[in-house]
């Protein structure tokens, strides 16, 4: 295997948190002496990226997924651990490095809100000292990826948020950086700028082998793009690897969904149990441990009349749900 | 440099999509100054000096201050606002920058309609000189051009040091204000009219009486002293950065290790 692009050992982090109590009498006593808590962030996090790859990085608000992010980006400094990127320690050599690294907030825009676009792309292009060919050849070829030739020279506030989101792809692209660290890209979209934004994404990282972390809270965006779940929960990583070996390991179970007519008179299998039943639907959730999914059309034939039938794996969000529950986060 | 100058341009453009607002504000900022002056104006009508000095010379310390100030609200506004920048949580982005932050908060914000401020102290400036003929040579003006230059370096200094402030807190700013609009306050009259203690933390501690009283002691003939004395004494203010600087850069480490 190759010398991973991404390697972190270790990194902890924790914050002092002022405690407040409500009140005029505590707001006082709050100016003179302060109470304050620790809160860990972090706890021993250890993990490596290769090139090229595509790493959704989930857990509930508050588990430490934008702490993380920081400390990748070279913003926030860890208590203890080390951190290496692109063979650089992010933290030390700050400029040098975030000239490399690309960033999107879904929630905060980097583009200036009062002016059309492209004078931001055209500032972008002095701070990163990006030379003038490179820019209007990887301006085009981002115009026409993102499809931003229409939006280009409309100021930033009168962009949709589809829109903007495309412009702000395009902004931390601009320098041609090795990284991308998309968080949270499709918040607020809708759904057609939802898969656009996840085609992009893909199409960046394979054309360019742009190498992206995405934090996200839209299971469908895991489900498209990631080739590699991590999952963080109360500043632990609870989970590493592919979306398959998730699901090996937590959806052992299908979901069949059945139109019918006849009445159901048998006792249950051992491994079905009976999510939804109305006069001519049926949900049935089955443990493919115990029963097999012909088993269950065999079993459910013998007494009524199936009309129609599905059958699903269980949704990623139930899986991820179920993960959640398990470490009680 | 050529960075900071695209800064400005972007966010002249900017300021001018809302040209009413602009046009409102600047008219407001020249009227402001201009009261303060017109209580000076009257002040004089009735006691003639103040500690020695007329009412053309106490007129040139106020320009000059004000001068300084206006320039320094205009040029560096980006570290005269920051707690806005940190409370949107903006300072991130600047870190995720490959530039010195220094040079990405001054670019982050541009206060052009100070233009109204500047335009009444130039007029000021101008009537003062007409009427001060000792100060009619070129080097005399250049000196007061000095004054004015170091004197929005202190102003600046002071600025940085308020933001630095904002990294351990974004409340109880308004102490930051004692020294910058306390400070011009005070430093737009000659500092002789204040107790000793006053002085020397205007002289020492922020210099603002070396670009403005003593050095106009000097070329308005209240003090002897060689005229490359009353040259290089300004430049004492522009030492004020230094420090301030330091101080910046340490406020910059610890809240990359807070992250608050």
């Amino acid at each position: 295997m190759d010398k991973p692009i991404i390697s972190l050992h270790g990194i902890s982090k924790s914050y002092q948190v002022a405690i407040r109590k409500g009140g005029l009498k505590e707001a006082f006593k709050a100016l003179i002496r302060r109470d304050y808590k620790v809160i860990e962030a972090l706890k021993d996090i250890s993990f490596q990226v290769q090139q090229g790859e595509i790493v959704g990085y989930i857990g509930p608000n508050g588990a430490g997924k934008s702490t993380t992010i920081k400390i990748m980006s070279g913003v926030l400094l860890p208590d203890s651990g080390s951190c290496s990127v692109m063979n650089m320690t992010p933290w030390l050599e700050r400029q040098k490095y975030v000239a490399r690294i690309g960033v999107v907030f879904g929630q905060r825009s980097q583009l200036w809100w009062d002016v059309p676009v492209i004078d931001s792309f055209q500032l972008l292009r002095d701070i990163y000292r990006i030379p003038e060919k490179q820019y209007i050849e990887t301006l085009e070829e981002l115009t026409t990826l993102l499809k931003l030739s229409d939006i280009l020279h409309t100021p930033v506030r009168q962009l949709s948020l589809g829109q903007r989101m495309r412009c702000e792809l395009a902004a931390s692209l601009l320098h041609k950086p090795s990284i991308l660290f998309l968080d949270e890209p499709t918040i607020g979209l809708d759904a057609d700028s939802k898969i656009a934004v996840r085609s992009i994404v893909k199409e960046i990282n394979e054309r360019y082998g742009v190498t992206v972390i995405l934090t996200t809270h839209d299971m469908n965006d895991i489900e498209a793009l990631a080739h590699r779940i991590m999952m963080i929960g109360k500043g632990t990583l609870l989970f590493d690897g592919t979306l398959t070996q998730l699901q090996q390991r937590y959806g052992t179970g299908k979901i069949v969904q059945v139109a019918y007519s006849g009445h159901l008179v048998d006792e249950i299998l051992p491994g079905i149990t009976l999510i939804e039943q109305s006069e001519e639907k049926l949900s049935l959730a089955v443990n493919t441990e115990l029963c097999t999914v012909p088993q269950c059309i065999q079993w459910l034939t013998a007494q009524i009349e199936v009309t129609d039938f599905t059958v699903q794996a269980i949704p990623i969000e139930e899986l991820i749900l179920s993960l959640y529950k398990e470490h009680a986060v | 440099m050529t960075l900071y100058y695209k800064y400005l341009i972007m966010h002249l453009r900017a300021q001018l999509q809302y040209k009413g607002s602009f046009l409102m504000l600047s008219i407001g900022q020249f009227f402001i100054p201009f009261t303060i002056f017109a209580g000076l104006y009257f002040m004089f009508e009735k006691f003639g000096t103040l500690q020695g000095w007329n009412f053309a010379e106490v007129a040139l310390c106020f320009a000059i201050i004000h001068q300084s100030f206006s320039l320094s609200e205009c040029f560096a506004r980006g570290f005269d606002s920051f707690s806005s920048l940190i409370i949107r949580g903006d300072f991130d982005r600047l870190l995720l920058r490959p530039r010195h932050t220094v040079l990405q908060v001054l670019g982050s914000a541009f206060e052009f309609t100070r233009i109204g401020r500047l335009l009444q102290s130039l007029i000021v400036l101008i009537y003062a000189i007409s009427q001060l003929p000792q100060l009619w040579q070129w080097q005399h003006i250049l000196i007061i051009l000095f004054m004015i230059v170091n004197g929005v370096c202190i102003f600046i200094g002071i600025f940085m040091l308020a933001a630095t402030l904002c990294f351990w807190t974004v409340q109880g700013l308004e102490i930051a204000n004692v020294f910058t609009d306390g400070g011009r306050e005070m430093a737009q009259y000659p500092l002789n009219i204040y107790e000793k203690w006053v002085m020397k933390l205007f002289t020492f501690i922020i210099p603002f009486g070396l670009v403005s009283y003593i050095p106009l002691q000097m070329i308005l003939d209240k003090m002897e002293a060689p005229l490359w004395q009353a040259m290089l004494i300004p430049f004492g203010g522009s030492l004020f950065l230094i420090p301030c600087y330091l101080i910046w850069q340490f406020g910059v480490k610890h809240y990359r290790s807070t992250g608050s």
